[in-house]
């Protein structure tokens, strides 16, 4: 069972029905009980994170969430949830993450007015070294990216994946250890994102 | 830089495609979920649906085809027509859909856009701005709602910077002089809503030729393209306007 980590960060529905596409089963849930129980825990989220964080406190989450990652449970994070693991996000005039990586997420901002800010859009990813996550998935595929910050890692060492956009190169993909994060929607990026999905339903963090 | 967005759009009435896709090899000639899927496999970057006939009455058939949708495509989906409130943004965003576009609403009551920002996330919000050329206004194009039909007497560009500062995340400009005349997309239009804001800019309306889709990057500077009946009608292939993109050197997706 795959528990998807409900923090009222904007809607699960499409995380959900890409498990549900790949026949693994899945659930939507604040319980901390039941997260720890999972055999794999997705953490997603859009939005706000400075509401994301406080919602995260208020239920508990915060504990919980360190102690999956520190028991080594099969952990991906995706675009907002992957921001909320470093310790320190520019947004919201600075909010305080989890701390689970060590680094920031700052905000884009292009000199070239043709950059927008969100990027909305499909972009590509260049695997910085090979994981059991990006296995059967050509180096520089394209996935689909929504978001106005970036993770800044405090170490490249953490760097799996890395993406161009409004004059930065940052890190789309990171990981440590049982933890895995995008920036970008694997649920939203066609059949490459599902086999991204794919690979974590697989994978066995060492 | 992003690359370049390819977003067919299905208008729908009543549940089904209308103007549907001619070709043989669909069991259903107006099924929403056969479509969605056909334009994916073609390599749709993003996919649009329009409920040209939305009524109270047909909410919930529109949550019914958002919902199979997007159970369906792996796809960002944006769906728009007769979004008046937030709780209908609400239920089609938790039916499965991306984005939501709104138009007329949000220039009725433009307070809706800075709620729906807060509520759901700017990159939720989608505004469809319809305009019309009118030399009066110091754009020189005229806000017109109600499908075209209803100009506002204010202007579009500057109304689009609004939507922008409430905190709209996507524009969504539509030119009534030029949409569905396959002439090409207004780029004068286009340019002047890109110019104008620093969020996304989807071109709409008027895309004929592959030259159409080329000129809207280039000269409108859009990185999202939006076209309807030349997809429907097999004048073009999507990924034949990926490939023609990028043989003239603009970064597609050619994967999917």
């Amino acid at each position: 069972m795959i528990a998807i980590v409900n923090y009222k960060a904007g809607n699960l529905t499409s995380v959900q029905l890409a498990f549900d596409h790949l026949k693994v089963p899945c659930e939507i849930t604040s319980d901390p009980a039941r997260i720890l129980a999972a055999d794999r825990v997705v953490f997603p989220g859009v939005g706000s994170a400075g509401a994301a964080m406080q919602s995260i406190r208020a239920l508990g989450l915060d504990e919980t969430l360190r102690t999956v990652v520190q028991k080594g449970m099969p952990f991906l994070g995706i675009c907002l949830g992957t921001q909320i693991i470093f310790d320190s996000l520019e947004e919201d005039g600075g909010v305080q993450g989890l701390g689970i990586i060590p680094g920031t997420v700052r905000r884009f901002m292009p000199d070239n007015p043709r950059d927008k800010v969100p990027q909305i859009g499909w972009n590509t990813v260049t695997w910085s070294r090979p994981h059991p996550l990006f296995e059967g998935i050509a180096k520089g595929s394209e996935f689909y990216f929504v978001h106005s910050y970036y993770p800044a890692p405090a170490s490249g060492a953490v760097i799996l994946g890395e993406t161009e956009y409004a004059g930065v190169r940052f890190a789309s993909v990171v990981g440590l250890n049982n933890l895995a994060a995008t920036q970008f929607h694997p649920e939203k990026s066609g059949r490459i994102g599902l086999r991204l999905l794919e690979n974590f339903c697989r994978w066995k963090p060492i | 830089m992003s690359l370049i967005s390819i977003m067919p759009c299905l208008d729908m009435k009543n549940g089904r495609v209308v103007k549907g896709i001619h070709f043989t090899d669909l069991k259903e000639a107006g099924d929403p979920v056969e479509h969605a899927a056909f334009y994916e496999r073609e390599g749709a970057d993003e996919l649009a649906m329009l409920d040209i006939a939305a009524t109270l009455e047909n909410r919930k058939t529109r949550l019914e085809w958002v919902r199979n949708v997007s159970a369906a495509i792996r796809i960002p989906l944006t769906v728009g027509g007769g979004i008046a409130s937030l709780q209908d943004m609400e239920e089609v965003i938790a039916a499965g859909a991306s984005k939501v576009s709104m138009n007329s609403a949000a220039v009725k009551d433009p307070e809706l856009v800075r709620q729906a920002a807060a509520m759901f996330g700017s990159e939720k919000v989608t505004v469809a701005v319809d305009a019309r050329r009118n030399p009066a206004l110091p754009s020189g194009f005229e806000l017109v709602v109600s499908g075209g039909t209803r100009p506002v007497g204010q202007d579009a560009v500057a109304w689009a910077r609004q939507c922008q500062d409430l905190g709209a995340g996507v524009i969504l400009p539509t030119s009534m002089d030029g949409d569905g005349t396959k002439a090409g997309y207004d780029l004068e239009f286009t340019r002047a809503i890109s110019a104008a804001v620093s969020v996304p800019v989807v071109a709409s309306g008027g895309a004929g030729t592959l030259e159409h889709f080329y000129d809207a990057v280039v000269q409108g500077g859009a990185r999202i393209l939006l076209a309807a009946s030349v997809f429907h009608f097999r004048i073009l292939a999507i990924r034949q306007v990926k490939e023609y993109l990028r043989q003239r050197g603009l970064s597609v997706r050619l994967e999917g």
